[in-house]
C-alpha cells in the first residue's frame, strides 16, 4: 500500500503538472490519439457497415475481419507496423485505427440490420426513397447499437493508446513506460491509475450516451428501465491491451 | 524463415511459457466465472451490481492493470503470479456475463421437470442447468481463449517472458522475422485452443449433435 | 347486425363524378424465387371510389396482389395500371407517396411522434413541418383519437389506437387510393368492430377507392362494396356483392370459406305483431326488415 502512496505523491507533486511531460499534456494527447483514431476508424467502416446491415449482403465480410481482428496480438500489430515505419506517431496510429475498424463496422452493421425489416419496409411503402430510409428509420433506430460499437471502439482505443508510447514519445503510456525503464514503481503506477482512471471516465460517459440514445427512440419518458435491454450486444470481445 | 531455423528452441520454450501463464487464466475464470454468474441469474439485483462491476473492471486497459495488481496483491511486478491474475480478472469480467446468460437460456420448463421428478437442487445444478448452460457457456468460453492468449503478449513489456517476448526482442533488436513468428505463434496458439474448445463442447453436449447435422444442409442450399 | 349492415352499405355508396381512381389488374402473376405461384393470371377491375375486399385464407396471395399496386412487389409477368396508366411507368417512391397504405401492424415508425408519424409523407412531400403537424392533429380527431395523444411515440398507444394513427397517416397525403392489408387483424374483436365502424364512417365522407385484405369473411361483408374471394394462388373463386356472394356461391369452396350453411346466417323472416323480423338459424333474431 505504500506505494500507493506513493503514486499518489507523485501524482499530487505540482512539477508533474507543468511542461511538456506534465499530466494535462499527456492526456490531451491521449485523448488526441484516440479521437483521431476512431475518427478516422468511423469515416472508413461506418459507411460500409450501414450499406452491409442496409443491402444484407457482405455479413460474412464483417464476420471475417471480426474474427481476424480477434486473433491478432495487438503488440504484434504495433511492432509490425512500427518496424515497417519506424519510430514515430504512424505506426501507432495505424494500429489503432485497424483495432477499431471492427467494432465500428459491426455497431453500424449490426444495429441496422436489426431494425425491424417491418418498419423499414412500411416507411418504403408510404413513400420513402431508399436513401430516406437510411437515414430517417435506420440510422435513427440503430443509433444505440451504432454507438456502442463506438463505445467498444473507443474503449478499445484508449487502452492500446498506451502501447502508442512503446514506439512514441506519446499519450500517458510514456509515464508506464518511463517508469519501468528506470524503475520508478511510483511513476508507473501513477500512470496506470491515470490511464484506468481516463478510460473509466470514457466508459461511464459512451454508457450514458448510448442509454440516453436508446430513450430516445423508445422514448417512453414514463418507463425508462428497459430501455437497453433488448438491444444487440456488440461484442467487445479483443484483448484490452 | 532463416532466424526460425536458429531460434527454434527458444520459440517453444516461451510457447511452453505461453501456455503455462494462459491456461490457467482460462481455467481460473471458468470456475470463478460459473458459480458467480449462477448466482447473478438467480439474484437479478445483486446480479446487476455484479455485472455492471464485471463491465467496469472490464474497462480497465490490461497494461495499466499488470502495474496495479502486484500492489493490491503485495507480490513482484515481474512474476507469473502477475500475470495469471490480471487475465484472470479479464476473463472473469467478460465471463461472468455470458454465464448469467447461459444459465438464463435453461427452459425454466425443463428446470421444473428435473425438481418434480426428484432432483435435489444440486443435482438440479449439475444434471441440468450445467449441462444445458454448456452452449451458450462454451462461445464465451472460447472468445475468452483467444482473447487470452492474446493478451498474454503484453506481459512481455514488463518482462514476464512470453511468445510476446519475441514481439518486444524483435522490435527492439529489428528483426521482422522474430516478430512475425511471434505473431503467426500467438495466433496458432490461439486457434489450437480455439480448435480443442470446439471439439470439447461437442463432446460435452451431444444432444446438439442432431439439430446440427439438420442445419448444414439446409443451410447450403439457400 | 349483419343483415342491417348489408343494407346499409347499399346506401351509404353514392356515384361519384369527376375524378377517377380505377385500379385495374390485367393477368397478374407472381411466383417468388423457389416457390410455386403465389398469385396466377389475376384480373380484377376496382372501380372508382368504391372498396373492394380480397378476402381467402392466409397464403392465398392477398398481400402480394395488394403490394404489387404500390411496387412493393413487382409481378412476374402481367400490368397493374392506374387510371390506364402502367404503374411501371411510375416513379415507385412518387407512386407510393400518391397512395394510402395500411399495414397489419400499423407500421409506424417508432423513433417519431405520433404527429411525426402522420405528418411524414406530407413532409416528404416538401410541405412545411408546422402545417403538416395541424393538419396531422386534425386528421387524429378525424380517426377518433384525442390530439393530445399526436405527442406520444408509438410504443405508448394500444393495438387499436396504433392502427387510427396507421389510417391517419394512410390519408394525411389525400390519396385516392387507399390499400389496406388486414389492418384491423392485430386487434381484439370489439376493438375491431370500432374501427370498422370507423372505417365505414370515414369511407361515406371521403370516397376513397379501397382496396382492403382480410381473412374474415364478415369483415370483408361488412366492408366491401365488392367482395373477391380468392383460393390457393390467387385463383378468384367468386366476386361479387356481399348479397351475391352470400345468396349464391359460386360453389362449395365458396360456401364452406363464407359459411353460407353456418347456422347463423341462415335467416329467416318471422311475423311478430305484424313486423317483419328477421331471424338466424339459432332462433336469435337480428333485425327489422324496414316497412
Ligand atoms: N417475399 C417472399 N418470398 C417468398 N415467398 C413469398 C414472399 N412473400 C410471400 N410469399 C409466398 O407467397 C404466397 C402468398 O403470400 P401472401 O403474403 O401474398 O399471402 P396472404 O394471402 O397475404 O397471406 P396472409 O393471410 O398469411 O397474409 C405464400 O405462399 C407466401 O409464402
Ligand atoms: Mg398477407
Amino acid at each position: 500500500m505504500n506505494l500507493f502512496l506513493d503514486a499518489l505523491a507523485w501524482l499530487a507533486d505540482p512539477a508533474h503538472w507543468t511542461g511538456p511531460g506534465g499530466v494535462p499534456t499527456r492526456v490531451l494527447q491521449h485523448l488526441a490519439i484516440t479521437f483521431a483514431a476512431v475518427t478516422a476508424a468511423a469515416v472508413l467502416a461506418f459507411p460500409a457497415g450501414v450499406l452491409i446491415g442496409h443491402t444484407r449482403k457482405g455479413a460474412g465480410l464483417v464476420g471475417a475481419i471480426a474474427g481476424a481482428a480477434r486473433a491478432i496480438p495487438t503488440l504484434g500489430l504495433l511492432t509490425l507496423l512500427g518496424l515497417a515505419l519506424g519510430i514515430g506517431l504512424g505506426a501507432p496510429l495505424l494500429a489503432l485505427i485497424v483495432l477499431a475498424v471492427p467494432s465500428v463496422l459491426a455497431g453500424a452493421y449490426a444495429g441496422v440490420q436489426n431494425v425491424d425489416p417491418e418498419v423499414t419496409g412500411a416507411a418504403r411503402a408510404i413513400g420513402m426513397s431508399p436513401r430516406q430510409v437510411v437515414f430517417q428509420v435506420e440510422i435513427p433506430l440503430a443509433a444505440p447499437v451504432i454507438i456502442g460499437g463506438l463505445r467498444a471502439a473507443v474503449l478499445q482505443v484508449v487502452a492500446t493508446a498506451t502501447l502508442a508510447a512503446y514506439t512514441a514519445d506519446f499519450g500517458l503510456g510514456r509515464y508506464l513506460f518511463s517508469g519501468l525503464k528506470s524503475r520508478d514503481y511510483a511513476e508507473m503506477l501513477a500512470g496506470a491509475l491515470l490511464v484506468a482512471a481516463l478510460a473509466l471516465l470514457l466508459e461511464l460517459l459512451l454508457a450514458a450516451a448510448q442509454r440516453i440514445a436508446a430513450q430516445r427512440i423508445t422514448a417512453p419518458a414514463e418507463d425508462t428501465a428497459e430501455d437497453t435491454a433488448d438491444l444487440p450486444e456488440i461484442p467487445r470481445e479483443k484483448e484490452r491491451v | 524463415m532463416n532466424w526460425l531455423t536458429l531460434n527454434w528452441p527458444q520459440v517453444i520454450e516461451l510457447t511452453r511459457d505461453h501456455l503455462l501463464l494462459s491456461a490457467p487464466a482460462i481455467v481460473l475464470s471458468v470456475l470463478l466465472a460459473v458459480p458467480i454468474g449462477r448466482l447473478a441469474h438467480r439474484r437479478p439485483r445483486l446480479g446487476g451490481a455484479v455485472l455492471g462491476a464485471a463491465g467496469l473492471l472490464y474497462a480497465i486497459p490490461a497494461l495499466p492493470l499488470l502495474i496495479i495488481i502486484p500492489v493490491l496483491f503485495g507480490i513482484p511486478l515481474r512474476s507469473p503470479a502477475t500475470m495469471i491474475i490480471a487475465l484472470t480478472v479479464y476473463g472473469l469480467a467478460l465471463l461472468v456475463r455470458t454465464a448469467a446468460d447461459a444459465f438464463g437460456s435453461v427452459d425454466p420448463r425443463v428446470r421444473e421437470a428435473a425438481v418434480a421428478v426428484g432432483h435435489s437442487p444440486l443435482g438440479v445444478f449439475w444434471r441440468v442447468d450445467l449441462p444445458l448452460a454448456v452452449p451458450v457457456l462454451l462461445a464465451g468460453v472460447r472468445v475468452v481463449a483467444v482473447s487470452t492468449v492474446s493478451l498474454v503478449t503484453i506481459g512481455a513489456l514488463i518482462g514476464v517472458p512470453s511468445l510476446g517476448t519475441l514481439l518486444t526482442d524483435g522490435f527492439q533488436r529489428g528483426i521482422p522475422a522474430e516478430v512475425a513468428t511471434g505473431v503467426i505463434a500467438t495466433m496458432a496458439l490461439a486457434l489450437l485452443f480455439d480448435a480443442l474448445l470446439i471439439a470439447a463442447g461437442r463432446a460435452l453436449t451431444p444432444w446438439t449433435a442432431k439439430r446440427r447435422e439438420r442445419l448444414l444442409p439446409r443451410a447450403e442450399t439457400t | 347486425m349483419r343483415f342491417g349492415s348489408l343494407y346499409r352499405l347499399t346506401v351509404t355508396v353514392l356515384p361519384m363524378s369527376g375524378e377517377v381512381a380505377v385500379i385495374e389488374f390485367e393477368s397478374v402473376s407472381k411466383t417468388y424465387p423457389g416457390h410455386a405461384a403465389a398469385v396466377a393470371e389475376f384480373s380484377l377491375v376496382v372501380p372508382s371510389h368504391r372498396s373492394v375486399v380480397l378476402v381467402g385464407s392466409s397464403g392465398s396471395g392477398k398481400s402480394t396482389l395488394l403490394r404489387t399496386v404500390n411496387r412493393m412487389v413487382e409481378p412476374t409477368s402481367g400490368r397493374v395500371l392506374i387510371d390506364g396508366e402502367d404503374v411501371r411507368e411510375r416513379d415507385p417512391v412518387a407512386l407510393r407517396r400518391s397512395i394510402g397504405y395500411v399495414l397489419q401492424h400499423g407500421g409506424l415508425l417508432p423513433h417519431r411522434s405520433v404527429l411525426d408519424n402522420i405528418a411524414t409523407v406530407p413532409v416528404l412531400n416538401g410541405i412545411a413541418k408546422r402545417e403538416a403537424r395541424t393538419a396531422a392533429s386534425e386528421l387524429l380527431e378525424r380517426v377518433g383519437l384525442d390530439p393530445k395523444l399526436g405527442r406520444r411515440y408509438p410504443g405508448q398507444l394500444s393495438g387499436g389506437q396504433q392502427q387510427r394513427v396507421g389510417v391517419a397517416r394512410a390519408l394525411a397525403a389525400d390519396p385516392e387510393i387507399l390499400l389496406m392489408d388486414e389492418p384491423f387483424g392485430a386487434v381484439d374483436p370489439i376493438m375491431r368492430r370500432d374501427l370498422q365502424e370507423e372505417l365505414l364512417r370515414l369511407q361515406a365522407e371521403l370516397h376513397k377507392t379501397i382496396l382492403f385484405v382480410t381473412h374474415d369473411v364478415d369483415e370483408a361483408f361488412l366492408l366491401g362494396d365488392e367482395v373477391v374471394v380468392l383460393r390457393e394462388g390467387g385463383v378468384i373463386a367468386q366476386r361479387g356483392t356481399p348479397a351475391e356472394i352470400l345468396g349464391a356461391p359460386a360453389d362449395d369452396f365458396v360456401r364452406d370459406f363464407v359459411g353460407a350453411d353456418r347456422a347463423e346466417r341462415e335467416l329467416s323472416i318471422m311475423d311478430i305483431d305484424g313486423r317483419a323480423v328477421a331471424v338466424d338459424g339459432s332462433g336469435r333474431p337480428v333485425g327489422v326488415l324496414a316497412p
